[in-house]
């Protein structure tokens, strides 16, 4: 059928086997459960990091969240969260949305949001870190 | 030739509707609800990041907006959201291992998920509202 030459020896069907429909065989469980481990101690750490800086200015706020080493774990947890909320919402609207349109759609915009939260955050620490 | 005639009225497979609600029923609607809510409430925290990052005046209106009645009102249930869904992500991260499955564990996980996200939401706010307190 194909004249394409063969990169291995694997048949096609025990290529796909275990992949399931989405194709992606079991990489988003995985990925939610890698980030979900990872979010516990890095909530934490936000969460104290919250609490030390209430009611503080902005100077105060400027000085500690562009610092090293709080700088580093807020931006760890703005890149597990964003990744856990993205795989969360797919979920959600693949659970719901049944009109094919609307589902890409929507999971196209959940990509666009998780990608731009996350980025505008990790703007926001880094242009304290390096102080431009 | 053959009319096409309206689908034949099958029951459908039972629903949500149909069960008495339990606790650990809740428990599993609840930790998407607060998912979902988290979800949005990024937008809060992406917000007093880049206001930091803006300067004085920016900030202001940040502080502003979380000092609020409606910006308190939102942070709280922003707090016992994050809490519930974390409490909620162990529970599933010990049910991944194989345990917890038992009728007595489940329905004492989901209690302890409720329970202990509604105490440590309380206790945050006490620390939080007393660690302000000192600031000033």
């Amino acid at each position: 059928m194909s004249t394409a030459p063969a990169k291995h020896i694997r048949t096609p069907l025990a290529r796909v086997r275990g992949l399931g429909a989405a194709r992606s065989g079991t990489g988003h469980f995985w990925r939610q459960r890698l980030t979900a481990v990872a979010n516990i101690p890095l909530t934490i750490a936000a969460v104290i990091i919250v609490i030390t800086l209430l009611g503080r200015n902005q100077a105060t706020a400027a000085q500690v969240l562009g610092s090293p080493l709080v700088a580093i774990i807020v931006l760890l947890f703005i890149a597990s969260t964003t990744a856990h909320m993205k795989i969360g919402m797919q979920v959600i609207i693949e659970d719901y949305v049944h009109d094919e349109t609307a589902k890409l759609v929507l999971i196209m915009a959940n990509a666009f949001f998780c990608i731009g939260v996350a980025l505008v955050s990790a703007y926001g620490i880094l242009k304290l870190s390096f102080g431009v | 030739m053959a009319e096409i005639k309206a689908p034949a009225a099958r029951p459908l497979s039972p629903h949500l509707q149909i069960y008495r609600p339990m606790l650990t029923m809740m428990m599993s609607i609840v930790h998407r609800i607060t998912g979902f809510g988290l979800y949005f409430g990024t937008v809060i925290l992406a917000w007093w990041f880049l206001a930091a990052a803006s300067g004085p005046n920016g900030y202001a209106k940040f502080s502003w907006f979380a000092g609020s009645i409606i910006g308190r009102l939102i942070l709280f249930g922003y707090t016992w959201a994050l809490i519930h869904h974390m409490l909620g992500g162990i529970r599933h991260l010990i049910w991944d291992t194989g345990r917890g499955f038992g009728p007595n564990e489940r329905e004492w996980l989901a209690a302890a998920n409720l329970i202990g996200s509604i105490a440590i939401t309380v206790l945050l706010w006490i620390v939080g509202l007393l660690a302000m307190g000192g600031s000033r």
